[in-house]
């Protein structure tokens, strides 16, 4: 087989650049097999997703919205130890961690907890390292699958805990699954 | 109120036509020289020759005063770049002017006198039937000699504006 | 004059300004969604069912847009530019003929605002003049672009109009007459002395060179080359704002509806359809014309969506290819045209 025959794609034409005849010249053949190419797109499924009623489905490995998880009791996990700051290329991560009062031990697993745990969403890059870095697996951004909204001021894409934590309903239902 | 149209359009018409050689920017005077053109046309409807009319409108803001402005619109004529005549030209210029107007009136002081009343005859003398049956009958000859003449003058302009080969090799 | 018949044309004229301004509007959202289905998309479909009231909103959003104006002397030129552009591709409608006639009330009212003898030469007078809207626009926008651009749209336009001249004169050499009524009114039926009255089928060429022609009266694609946005920015409308620009989008639209329907006139029966004349013997002459009006409205729709094919089939010509065409192909073309209909006119005497 030469290399000229050899088609990967299956659609290789030869291009020729041989004179043409009159009646091709007009180009009036060509223009109607243009337009019957066109009419035929028309009836043709469109591909639109009509974007708020309808999503596409997410890959399963889609980083959105960081989450701060709770463990099967609904504590914390975090425990302000700042590998994911320091990990952060984009230095959007900041934390102030401070220590687990008596008392507290149903909200925070660990001794020390993050008393303000803020992520700028104007400068984090979705690169999931912090992800990779957390010890205590408390960082993910493929569990909530929801897309950073937009907002119109600054102030509003730096996301504290208060959006951050996972909600207790949800670490509820994690035990009610491990149970059953 | 066939007057009042009248007296009105001649106002256009001196007016444009003054505006056309008094203002100083060459766009604006060639468009009020459109404007004359139209309210020509105005005159030649009072008389009732749409045939005219509707040609004149073609031929002379539809093509002549189109190129006329792509010409000044080309060339960016600025009325800063407008070059002082020399006083010979000046004068030169009005006793052209004066000759021509005496020619004019001299002519005009013996055509007919106006007609006081016109009546409707009923005949038909502006529709183009009858216009083409006596261009192409009585005036067969005048017409194809113009119909030459244009001819004549396109293949000059023609042959004026086509490259000398020879001369663009060398 | 009749008193009577002023208000009958009175009130005629505003219908057919009125629907020609509707066209135009529904042009603007027919193009979107024609671009669209042929490009597999589904269109604007947000403004009311399906996207029907996107018009008014793209309206109401030129109004409140803000109205720019270049710094130039010429504001008045600036301001007449889009005026021109508008009113002259509205004027054409004027000796339209839109129907043959209804009789209201033992009226005969006659579906035409004027019947005058030189219609053919009025819509060429018309169109040359309508150049100018384009010109002076370009020029007063004080910007190199506009000015480039309103030169390619307007000697595009003077070119064609030859071609279109010549091309037409073949046909009225056929018909005997200048008069868009007659023509229309010639081409009765479908099927007359065993071949087709309509146009099209007596004067293919002259068709065809026709059709390319209003492609390029109308600066539509493929000789869209004033809007070359990749060289010229916007076109000759670049600096305009606001329902100025609004002006000129619309007049462009509304001179599409009324080329489509001169095509429609001219060569494609205008009013008539088959089986028009056993209408009007049966149901009666309303019902038969009221149905010409839509068989005409019908055919308009057809070339409109013909202008909207096209665009997105035929890629822009470049202008050196443009101006051949217009000077060496459509108007030997046409000259070749007119002899040959010359000689089957004194043939078939």
């Amino acid at each position: 087989m030469s290399l000229d025959t050899i088609s990967l794609s299956g659609k290789k034409k030869e291009v020729s650049n041989k004179k043409m005849t009159f009646w091709e010249s007009l180009y009036l053949v060509a223009i109607f097999k243009g337009l019957m190419i066109t009419i035929r797109h028309l009836f043709q499924r469109k591909v639109t997703i009509k974007y708020p009623e309808e999503k596409r489905p997410l890959s399963p490995v889609y980083r959105g919205q960081h989450m701060l998880k709770r463990d099967e009791l609904g504590r914390e996990n975090c425990t302000a130890c700042g590998m994911c700051a320091v990990a952060c290329p984009a230095e959007a991560i900041t934390m102030k961690a401070a220590e687990r009062k008596p008392g507290e031990e149903l909200l925070y697993r660990e001794e020390k907890y993050a008393e303000i745990y803020e992520i700028n969403m104007l400068r984090c890059i979705f690169c999931g390292l912090c992800e990779e870095a957390c010890p205590k697996d408390a960082i993910y951004l493929t569990e909530t699958k929801v897309m950073v909204p937009s907002a119109s001021k600054r102030e509003d894409f730096i996301f504290g805990k208060d959006k951050l934590v996972m909600p207790l309903t949800e670490a509820m239902k994690n035990r009610q699954n491990q149970l059953s | 109120m066939g007057e009042i149209i009248f007296y009105a359009l001649a106002a256009v018409t001196l007016g444009t036509a003054l505006l056309t050689i008094f203002s100083r920017n060459p766009i604006h005077s060639a468009l009020s020289l459109v404007v004359c053109f139209f309210s020509i046309a105005g005159h030649y409807l009072l008389l009732n020759a749409q045939f005219l009319a509707i040609v004149h409108i073609i031929v002379y803001s539809g093509a002549i005063m189109i190129l006329m402005l792509f010409t000044i619109m080309l060339m960016n004529l600025n009325k800063d770049d407008e070059s002082h005549k020399p006083i010979a030209a000046k004068i030169a210029a009005t006793i052209a002017f004066c000759l021509v107007g005496l020619v004019l009136l001299a002519g005009l002081l013996r055509t007919k006198p106006v007609v006081e009343s016109y009546y409707y005859s009923g005949e038909d003398f502006q529709s183009i039937k009858v216009l083409g049956k006596v261009l192409l009958n009585e005036y067969m000859v005048p017409f194809e000699f113009a119909s030459v003449l244009l001819l004549v003058a396109m293949i000059g302009a023609v042959l004026i504006s086509k490259k000398d080969k020879e001369k663009s090799l060398k | 004059m009749d008193s009577a018949i002023i208000i009958e044309k009175g009130i005629f004229i505003l219908a057919v300004f009125a629907i020609t301004m509707f066209m135009a509007m529904y042009s603007t959202l027919a193009e979107r969604k024609i671009a669209a289905w042929l490009q597999d998309r589904i269109g604007p479909n947000r403004a009311g069912k399906g996207g029907i009231l996107q018009p008014l909103a793209d309206g109401l959003k030129l109004f409140a847009k803000e109205e720019f104006m270049p710094s130039t002397q010429n504001t008045f030129l600036f301001v007449l530019g889009p005026a021109i552009s508008m009113s002259m591709a509205l004027m054409t409608s004027a000796v339209i003929p839109w129907g043959d006639k209804l009789e209201i009330g033992g009226r005969t009212v006659i579906l035409q605002a004027t019947d005058i003898d030189v219609a053919m030469l009025y819509i060429f007078a018309v169109l040359s003049v309508g150049v100018y809207g384009i010109m002076i626009g370009g020029w007063a926008s004080n910007n190199k672009f506009s000015l480039m651009s309103a030169m390619r749209a307007s000697s595009q336009m003077i070119s064609y109009e030859v071609a279109m001249g010549l091309a037409i004169i073949a046909l009225i050499m056929a018909t005997g007459t200048l008069s868009v009524r007659e023509i229309a009114a010639q081409q009765s039926g479908f099927w007359n002395d065993g071949w087709f009255t309509w146009n099209v089928f007596k004067h293919p060429l002259s068709f065809l060179i026709f059709l390319v022609c209003s492609f390029a009266e109308t600066n539509r694609t493929p000789f869209d080359l004033a809007e070359c946005e990749a060289e010229l920015i916007g076109g000759h409308h670049t600096e305009y704002s606001s329902m100025k620009m609004g002006f000129y989008l619309f007049g462009e639209y509304a001179a599409m509806f009324i080329s489509s329907a001169i095509l429609a006139i001219l060569y494609f029966g205008a009013y008539n359809y088959p089986g028009f004349q056993w209408a009007v013997e049966n149901w009666g002459v309303n019902v038969a014309n009221i149905l010409g009006i839509i068989a005409l409205f019908v055919k308009i729709c057809f070339f409109i969506f013909f202008y909207m094919w096209v665009r997105w089939t035929i890629p822009r010509f470049r202008y050196d290819q443009l101006m051949n065409l217009g000077w060496k192909m459509l108007i030997p073309l046409a000259i070749a045209n007119i002899v040959i209909t010359g000689l089957v006119i004194v043939l078939t005497q």
